[in-house]
């Protein structure tokens, strides 16, 4: 077995061994703490330019399978962990983990120390590094975390968004005679959705509450997707700082007041730009599948996915028409927003969950009800 | 929703005693309630029967009573107490019924007492069978499909339909006698005719087979407002067949993706709501076939189960405390994390290292039963291991269990192997070590076992590294390769036999090359937040989050698993003695690894280690924490066992000196000693050969006593009338232990034995309880019933004890607690035995007394002198404790679990728990024990009563007592005639073998109320055998000896004479109080 080294743009060295591609590779390095559910990680968009730590310690077990794959491929620029299962042990599995990320040429360094990392990145914050295989220069590979580039300012949207118009009619499959889900409603609305990075979970959601579904470029302009006559605009989730993207925000404000929209995490961030707020960036990001949300409205508490290293300032919103309507419960960050008098709304969860509770799919109801309300 | 105003009284309900499926775990979730309700300004009162717990302590509650959990007593608590509410869902399946029963009664409607936690139609939907198919269909989750029938033709034809196999359930026979499972039409009409006959009812449940799918278990937790949260997944190792308690667990879930986990979330959820559970904690259990990922809910518990004590131990949460909380109205988000502060308990745990629980299992204490697992509860104990991964944890758990066996090489035949894998065993798990070594695949071990494929991996490649290490030696093994080792969870020892090295070499030979253990945090959210909890647990990760302080600290260790002999008492000294430790002054670092005890609570000690009680382990977290001392004399045996290792590696145990313990184990120095002193002691000898014991047998006279030396709880201890006996109990004990030496004691027959517990400062000796046991010497102390104060000893007796108790703890220079237990024959007083160290009555002198013994002795190992707790004892210093009423303790046993054992007292400990009777005479006290420990002596009916020839006198003055309260006597044709004899009117009953109707078949109609069956004394009957066991299986009280039958016609007057009466420790002990202020 290969040896692997993990550099940090602090100098902070992690050893460990080698599985996946044996590529180098760089990126922001941020952790998440889900216990379930690494396939749809490393497969979320949203993962773009950033190397991933799952403090669960195991992982792999489960092998991969088509039918958890949130998009045509991974995201994740590499992934750490402590163990990486030898084998796949899962009546779904079609391909061990380690494989599946190696044929799409992402490395994995194994037998890391993951703990002591995440508590690095919790005390100095999200910190740049490079994976790389075989004998090295550390020095080197410090220098080359250090010029990789930062989040904060970059436009990732633009690589990961679709570049071609496209519609989609899948919605959830169950996966096991015991996975008795609902049907899909009939189609009644036209959805356009903002492809920024999307995760499959939220289409088969949306074609769950009877959406047509047309996803469109993210540097789509308000008047195109107007003239699709949509029921109702989604604004997905997708990588990195919302700040650099005006061309989205712009289109986005055009869009307020003429049509239902509904946005989900960067969505819900461009939304919030869209309203005249800021966005900030969080020092190691929310990443995990347990952040307790609290509904201001029905004052119960969900427990939620999340993804996301920016934050909306709720200050940079007080004067606005905004209704601050879901709150963090760890930190108080702003996790949902609407619109007073528009039928405007995101949240900067999850709700879609893959991975996840499901505690929160009713918001893709909600945006139906809203989508219904203004058909009349 | 803050927390409630309208309520101002709560009442707990405890679990009682400790027996199998029910052990400290609920003392730990009522202990963290009665804080919690406390901390929040409840007045609490409290019910449960079992006096070694920490929740009987009186400073738990408000009023503490140790009495019966039945509904009369429960009833007079409510009636004395007025409570506005009833807890229920902290005090197991126990509090759980006794709740319901209290309902239906109509006591709490009478006394306006409301039902928090679980309503009562909720318990009665979950655990009714059918209702709770219902609701589960009704919500749209699959249950296995199962059909009651009372005939074969109607099981053929489910049976057709659902196909084979099919598991077969007669309805209400004991222990699951009759059922089985059916694999073709021909196995169907077999069992389900016999079935059919055994069930009361004549009524069947054929059901579908799950046998083999993949089990879990979710602890879920639910406040008033509908927030729900999931604390824990649990992977179940052993597959669907093996009762959970019995089954290696996982936590968390191992081999789900997360959209099948999510889907098991969201059925645990709606399971809840649909149930009806408002508050609390519950634990949702599944099946899921591997083959296909179907799903089937298996049972919910709308309660706080050994689940959540494995679950709040496995990730930091504590479902107890908080499910108190959320009883008197409080909302999860309105409830802090303790252990981040800044964050809620409205959250999921998530955990970034593997937890392993593995059971105990003590077959070997009930010969007759066969040693395999299915669906009935077999485990007496349990340990976790948390690890950074499966492995690690794995092995850390296989060393916690201190079997003795550290690798697979112990003793394990290859031609068993198959049959060890197929059939669900304790040893299973060895043999699929051993069967990986000899060269199985893993499809093979998975064909025959059905455990998940990956689990399998992980054991063999561990199987694979230790191989690997064969005929190598220390020094050739690299930096990387002994850190893959350690982190893969071998044991220094476990290196150390493979490589036929001593382990403190290996521990060299790794220190040197800089592999050492350090210390990561149980946080609950993988680091994501800061901790501020010391809860901790070893890994050979790269970086140590230890964090030790430079207070004054003080170490204790902790007892381990349960055992029988080793239960929740040395549990409850080792949390006094934290507590005490923290009134000192000092920090105390609790080492532990039994996840269903207080001790293993964050909150309990400043600092926790959730380790293995290894020398390795131990030392590890020795290094890095320094303490002042190290506490060895709480935590039973196993500590002991590492106390002189310890101490000749510089560890300074505080307290009695290692040596003196020891010095009172070793035959030899501890017979001088007795023979300075000269205090007398039965004759006896030691032998480690066949040879040797028969000699000394023959030189000491039968009957002897022979027993291993260093065990608790009278491990394979026989008493032997003759010479065939002691050779076939050589035989077996050298295939044990060859190093230590056989004892072998002359036998006192008839004698009476009593067990003292003392405190000593090396000035003064105060003797805290003489209890005079109930059953003659013989019978191991821990099976016998005891009484405080003594009711049969002469006043020079009580002298001679006192006096020799108080010179051998000079003489051992006993500094802390001391137990001895005496023998008195003919008004001679005979030392038994002597251990400076707290033993199995502690908690129940502490609690008759109301002197915190367990506190006093961590005094003195500090230095403290008895004169400094004058405060505390009423002012005495030399002398005795004195006590206001009679208290009894009684065992309880586990006779019920394993069919075909004979019930009948002897020297092998037995019993798993116990419980407290308290009474303004001895009957009351007795009655009262013996109703609490599930044994209750009838006021009337019939008594059955058989005794050997040397027992008749005493039996017809027994039977004559219960004539006179009215009761009908039945007796076999011996026992008949002497009662005949003495006037007094019976029936003759026939033996088994002598014809019907028997015995067995009076007490299947349930004509007998009673039961008296002395054993022959060498050996016993089948036939008495026989007759014992059915009384166990048709619930009626049996008494094996003379001894409890005199008892139980004190008992019995006392029920015909006396009140229902109940007192509080608090009430008892103010009046103490107060006396001892007056004198």
């Amino acid at each position: 077995m290969d040896q692997a080294v993990l550099a940090l743009e602090d100098g902070s060295i992690f050893e460990g061994t080698s599985f996946g591609a044996p590529v180098e590779s760089a990126g922001e390095v941020v952790f998440n703490t889900a216990i379930t559910g690494y396939q749809e990680i490393f497969t979320d968009p949203s993962y773009c330019g950033q190397i991933v730590v799952l403090t669960n310690p195991q992982i792999g077990n489960y092998g991969a399978n088509a039918a958890d794959c949130e998009s045509a491929s991974p995201y994740i620029e590499g992934l750490v962990v402590r163990e990486i299962s030898p084998v796949a042990s899962n009546w779904r599995s079609s391909d061990k983990a380690e494989h599946f990320l190696a044929q799409y040429g992402i490395p994995v360094i194994a037998d890391v120390d993951t703990r002591r990392l995440v508590r690095l990145l919790r005390e100095r914050g999200a910190l740049r590094g490079v994976i790389a295989t075989g004998e090295q220069n550390l020095e080197e590979l410090v220098q080359r975390a250090r010029s990789a580039p930062t989040m904060a300012g970059q436009n990732l949207v633009s690589r990961v968004t679709t570049a071609e118009v496209y519609s989609w009619t899948k919605g959830v499959e169950p996966v096991s005679p015991s996975e008795k889900g609902l049907p899909a409603e009939s189609p009644r609305f036209h959805v356009v959705a903002y492809d920024y990075g999307i995760k499959r979970n939220i289409l088969r959601h949306l074609v769950q509450i009877g959406s047509k579904l047309t996803v469109v470029p993210a540097a789509t302009s308000a008047e195109d997707v107007l003239a699709l006559k949509p029921d109702g605009v989604f604004l997905s989730n997708g990588p990195g700082d919302p700040e650099p993207l005006e061309r989205q925000s712009a289109q986005v404000r055009k869009l307020i007041g003429k049509v239902p929209v509904f946005g989900i995490c960067l969505g819900h961030q461009i939304l919030g730009l869209a309203f005249g707020g800021k966005t900030y960036k969080l020092k190691f990001g929310h990443h995990g599948a347990n952040h307790p949300v609290l509904n201001k409205h029905t004052g119960k508490v969900e427990i939620t996915s999340q993804n996301h290293g920016f934050c909306v300032d709720p200050d940079s919103l007080r004067d606005s028409d905004v209704e601050i309507t879901h709150m963090n419960l760890n930190d108080n960050t702003v996790e949902g927003m609407r619109h007073r008098n528009e039928p405007v709304f995101c949240v900067q969860y999850h709700p879609e969950a893959a991975p996840g509770p499901h505690d929160s799919h009713y918001l893709f109801r909600d945006f139906a009800k809203l989508m219904e309300e203004s058909k009349r | 929703m803050p927390k409630r105003t309208d309520l101002e009284k709560i009442l707990i309900i405890g679990s009682g005693p400790i027996i199998i499926g029910q052990a400290c775990e609920f003392d730990y979730s009522g202990a963290q309630a009665c804080k919690a309700l406390r901390a929040e300004g409840y007045r609490v009162v409290l019910i449960n029967s079992n006096p070694a717990t920490i929740m009987t302590d009186p400073e738990l509650a408000d009023q503490t009573y140790i009495e019966p959990l039945s509904v009369a007593y429960a009833a007079e608590v409510i009636r004395k107490e007025r409570p506005d509410a009833v807890l229920s869902t902290v005090g197991g399946q126990t509090a759980l019924n006794l709740a319901v029963e209290l309902a239906e009664s109509g006591v709490l409607d009478e006394y306006g007492v409301e039902l928090i936690g679980a309503k009562i139609d909720a318990i009665k939907k979950a655990e009714d069978r059918l209702l709770f198919k219902d609701a589960m269909r009704k919500i749209g989750l699959d249950m296995t499909q199962s059909q009651l029938v009372n005939n074969v033709e109607a099981g053929l034809a489910f049976a057709e339909r659902i196909g084979y196999p099919v598991i077969l359930r007669p309805s209400f026979t004991m222990g699951g006698t009759g059922g089985g499972i059916a694999y073709n039409r021909e196995d169907l009409v077999e069992i389900l005719e016999r079935g059919i006959d055994l069930s009361p009812v004549h009524e069947v449940l054929v059901e579908e087979s799950v046998l083999g799918w993949k089990e879990y278990e979710l602890e879920v937790m639910r406040d008033l407002a509908g927030n729900g949260i999931i604390v824990c997944s649990i992977e179940n190792f052993d597959p669907m067949g093996v009762h959970t308690g019995d089954s290696i667990t996982v936590a968390p879930a191992q081999t789900l993706t997360d959209r099948e986990y999510q889907m098991m979330r969201d059925a645990a959820l709606r399971c809840l709501n649909e149930i009806g559970v408002d508050t609390g904690g519950s634990n949702v259990q599944f099946a899921i076939d591997p083959a296909n990922g179907r799903m089937v809910i298996v049972e919910m518990n709308p309660r706080v189960s050994r689940s959540s004590a494995l679950a709040s131990k496995a990730t930091g949460f504590p479902i107890a405390k908080i499910a108190a909380k959320l009883a008197v109205g409080y909302r999860l988000d309105e409830i802090r994390n303790d252990i981040t502060r800044a964050t809620p308990a409205c959250f999921e745990p998530t955990i970034d290292y593997v937890v392993v629980k593995i059971p105990r299992w003590q077959f070997e204490k009930f010969p007759g039963a066969e040693p395999v697992l299915g669906t009935q509860m077999k485990s007496v104990g349990e340990v976790m291991a948390i690890g950074r991964t499966f492995k690690q944890a794995l092995g850390k758990g296989l060393r916690s269990l201190e079997t003795g066996k550290s690798s697979s090489r112990a003793a394990l035949n290859p031609v068993l192997i198959n049959k060890r894998l197929i059939t669900p065993n304790p040893e299973r798990l060895d043999y699929m070590r051993f069967a990986f070594e000899q060269g199985y695949s893993i499809e093979d071990v998975q064909e025959m076992t059905h455990i998940d494929p990956w689990f399998l991996r992980q054991i063999s490649e561990v199987v694979a590294e230790e191989q690997s290490l064969l005929g190598r030696t220390l020094d050739s093994i690299s930096k990387k390769e002994f850190r893959k080792l350690k982190r893969d969870g071998l044991g220094d020892r476990q290196i150390a036999e493979v490589m036929g090295a001593e382990p403190m070499q290996v521990r060299a030979a790794r220190k040197k090359l800089g592999i050492e253990a350090v210390f990561n945090r149980v946080d609950t959210c993988a680091a994501e937040f800061e901790s501020f909890t010391p809860y901790l647990y070893s890994s050979y990760e790269s970086e140590d989050e230890s964090d030790p302080t430079d207070r004054r600290k003080v170490m204790i260790l902790g007892s381990g698993p349960n055992r029988i002999g080793q239960g929740i008492e040395f549990d409850y000294c080792c949390c006094h003695a934290s507590f005490a430790l923290q009134d000192f002054g000092y920090e105390s670092i609790m080492v532990n690894c039994n996840p269903e005890t207080v001790s293993t609570d964050y909150d309990t000690s400043d600092r926790l280690y959730f380790e293995p009680l290894t020398q390795e382990e131990v030392l590890n977290i020795y290094d890095r924490e320094k303490p002042d001392g190290v506490i060895v004399q709480f935590g039973g045996q196993t500590p002991l066992n590492l106390a002189m290792p310890l101490k000749h590696l510089g560890v300074p145990i505080i307290g009695t000196d290692p040596s003196n313990i020891d010095l009172a184990e070793d035959r030899k120095l501890f017979g001088k000693l007795l023979a300075d002193l000269k205090i007398p002691s039965p004759p006896h000898g030691t032998a480690t050969s066949i040879e040797e014991a028969c000699e000394t047998a023959l030189r000491l006279g039968f009957p002897v006593l022979v027993r291993p030396s260093y065990v608790l709880g009278g491990r394979a201890m026989v008493i032997a009338y003759n010479e065939d006996t002691v050779r076939r109990y050589m035989q077996e004990a050298t295939s044990f232990s060859v190093k230590r030496p056989v004892l072998i004691d002359r036998f006192l027959e008839d004698a009476t034995e009593v067990d003292v517990d003392a405190l000593c400062d090396g000035e003064n000796v105060l003797i805290a309880g003489i209890m005079e046991h109930i059953e003659e010497a013989g019978v191991h102390s821990g099976d016998s019933s005891c009484v405080l104060p003594q009711i049969s000893l002469k006043p020079d007796v009580i002298r001679t004890i006192e006096d020799y108790t108080a010179r051998l703890a000079l003489a051992l220079n006993v500094i802390g607690l001391m137990n001895v237990q005496y023998a008195i024959k003919n008004d001679t007083v005979y030392v038994l035995e002597v251990n400076p160290r707290a033993s199995r009555t502690v908690p129940f002198v502490g609690k008759a007394t109301g002197v915190p013994l367990p506190k006093l002795a961590v005094g003195l190992m500090l230095g403290k002198k008895l004169d400094e707790f004058k405060h505390l004892t009423g002012g005495i210093v030399n002398g005795r404790l004195p006590v206001s009423h009679y208290f009894v303790k009684s065992p309880v046993f586990p006779f019920a679990k394993f069919p075909g054992v004979d019930p009948a007292l002897g020297p092998e400990m037995r019993s798993t728990g116990e419980v407290m009777g308290v009474g303004e005479t001895f009957g009351e006290a007795f009655a009262k024990a013996q109703l609490a420990a599930g044994t209750p002596i009838p006021d009337s009916g019939a008594l059955f009563i058989s005794v050997n020839d040397r027992d008749k006198p005493a039996a017809v003055a027994v039977a004559a007592k219960f004539r006179e309260f009215g009761f009908e006597l039945f007796a076999t044709r011996g026992t008949a005639a002497a009662l005949k004899h003495a006037n007094l009117p019976c029936k003759t009953v026939f033996k088994v073998n002598e014809g019907r109707p028997n015995a067995v078949d009076l007490l299947k109609a349930g004509k007998l109320n009673l039961v008296i069956y002395t054993t022959t004394g060498s050996h016993s009957f089948p036939d008495e055998q026989t007759i014992r066991r059915n009384a166990v299986t048709y619930r009626t009280p049996c008494i094996t000896t003379m001894s409890g039958a005199k008892a139980a016609v004190e008992a019995v007057a006392s029920r015909r004479r006396d009140p229902i009466r109940i007192w509080s420790l608090q009430e008892l002990h103010a009046s103490e109080t107060v006396q001892a202020t007056n004198a």
